[in-house]
């Protein structure tokens, strides 16, 4: 018998076990999946936690009811991966031989990369919203919150979910102004990037929406240090605020280092087509925990199961690798107010104008704010935990971004040559 | 694609000024190109600009500031000071290395 191991059980983990134990020969092949936490988290809710729409509850699940059967699942953290030897060394003292081995270890936040940020106030009036429990403590600070400085901030790309900053500084605009409050409050949005997100087309959309709702862009904001009440940039500027919700420092897990197989920031770098990570040719990563130029966000992670699957079976029959990732990625932008945007991209191609996944049908709007889409993004709690976990195909959606019914022009910033 | 004229020789640029033929760059394109931006060039600068091509000629990726901390032993703030409002597109455009894509 030959051996797969995936390390990490979360969206990556959990739907490439899906696939697999489908694809694969079970009499040939023992599957296996590891995992430090039994918690399988729904990420894209946490969103939705401070403003009191979602509990705890609605985000969290056994991990092991997602696994399938006769699949192996051990709740354990891997120490070392020995890629000479083909085998992952837990932390307990065992260790696991692999003949293929995939990395889905995700990212985490790492406040204490940033000078101050941990000491300074860390959920007394900093948080974060990229866990359950940071989410919730923001959602009791909120809801006490009766008015003064609120700095939206991101430290560092990249980041998961980089939109998920613009949905929380949306989301507090409503959510002030809902309980009357908001002629109280300033919002900053404060970012490295040079525009509210890194592609031009949505960043120019987006910075209109802020100006609209009132929220102030501080950009170009490398981050040196947090003092109390304090964001303070490289180039000596200050932002003061009474509340920061800051998106800190994401890494990829600490394996990577212990491993010798991770880039500055405990990415594995990875073949941004094939899947295949760099180090070596049975080793294969995707989700969060890879360098690609991709988002970090379970839309992608969905339709890089799909090549990824198909790239293993071609391994293991000794052929060439040749699906290929083309970084397609969508996502809801939530924007308060019972609405919310859609966006679709790819390595390529910009997000732009248009129906999906539809062409011209739709439902969804592309670019476009629409009440739709709001349902839309409430909708994927259920096809989450039903569908998308369960590796059930969702009709119309296709791993390779789609053309039809999009507005393409030269100024949506096209610059494939496909 | 645009050509331009600097420093006596005609290079090709992208719609930001930055270098799209990496073998074009030479030092005196690089000075060039660092007056465009109202940059003097020192030594300090160009440690910056060596490590940048290094790094790229080994990894085939512009490094990060972060990386350019840690690997090139550059502090960010130092980095900031050299190249100020947006030092890893000015230090990346002198170096006629691409610039840098912000992970989406």
């Amino acid at each position: 018998m030959k051996k797969i191991l995936i390390i990490g059980a979360g969206t990556a983990g959990t739907m490439m076990a899906v696939h697999l134990s489908r694809k694969l020969n079970r009499k040939e092949w023992i599957i296996t999946i590891l995992d430090k936490d039994e918690t399988h988290y729904y990420q894209p809710g946490y969103l939705f936690i401070p403003f009191g729409i979602y509990t705890k509850k609605d985000v969290i699940r056994k991990g092991a009811k997602y696994i399938p059967a006769g699949i192996e699942y051990l709740l354990a953290e891997a120490g070392e991966i020995a890629t000479d030897q083909n085998r992952v060394k837990l932390t307990d003292g065992r260790e696991i031989a692999y003949d293929i081995l995939i990395i889905a270890t995700g990212t985490d936040i790492h406040p204490e990369e940033t000078p101050g940020m941990a000491e300074n106030g860390w959920r007394e009036n900093i948080f974060d919203f990229y866990t359950a429990d940071g989410a919730c403590a923001l959602g009791e600070k909120m809801s006490g919150f009766k008015g003064g400085k609120v700095a939206i901030h991101v430290a560092e790309m990249p980041i998961k979910c980089p939109v998920a900053p613009l949905e929380i500084a949306f989301m507090a605009d409503w959510y002030f102004t809902k309980k009357g409050i908001r002629k109280d409050i300033q919002i900053d949005f404060v970012t490295p990037l040079s525009g509210a997100f890194s592609k031009p087309a949505t960043a120019k959309v987006m910075g209109h929406l802020m100006d609209e709702r009132g929220i102030n862009l501080v950009a170009d904001f490398g981050t040196e240090r947090v003092e109390r009440g304090k964001l303070i940039s490289y180039d000596n500027r200050t932002v003061e605020y009474d509340l920061l919700i800051t998106t800190p420092t994401n890494m990829g897990d600490a394996l990577m280092a212990r491993s010798n197989m991770g880039d500055d920031l405990n990415f594995v770098p990875t073949d941004k087509h094939t899947l295949q990570a760099k180090a070596k040719d049975n080793i294969f990563a995707l989700g969060d925990a890879t360098n690609l130029p991709s988002s970090k966000a379970g839309s992608v992670v969905h339709f890089q199961t799909e090549i990824l699957t198909k790239n293993i079976r071609s391994y293991i029959q000794g052929k060439e690798l040749k699906a290929s990732f083309d970084g397609h990625s969508n996502c809801f932008i939530e924007s308060g107010y019972g609405k919310a945007f859609l966006i679709d991209f790819n390595y390529d191609l910009d997000p732009v104008e248009g129906t999906y996944p539809l062409p011209f049908l739709g439902p969804f709007s592309l670019l476009k704010e629409t009440r739709l889409n709001h349902i839309g993004k409430l909708a994927m709690k259920f096809v989450y935990w039903n569908i998308l976990l369960r590796g059930i195909p969702v009709p119309g959606i296709s791993s390779k971004m789609g053309r039809a019914g999009k507005i393409i022009s030269e100024a949506s910033g096209v610059t494939s040559k496909i | 694609m645009a050509t331009k004229q600097i420093a006596g020789k005609i290079v090709s640029v992208s719609e930001e000024g930055y270098l799209t033929d990496p073998s074009q760059w030479t030092r005196e394109v690089a000075q060039a190109i660092a007056v465009e931006e109202g940059i003097t060039l020192t030594d300090a600068h160009w440690k910056v600009i060596d490590f940048l091509k290094k790094d790229f000629a080994a990894t085939g990726t512009l490094a990060s500031m972060r990386r350019i901390n840690k690997t090139g032993g550059i502090p960010t703030k130092d980095l900031y000071e050299l190249f100020p409002d947006g030092p890893l597109k000015k230090a990346a455009r002198i170096a006629g290395l691409p610039k840098p894509t912000s992970c989406v």
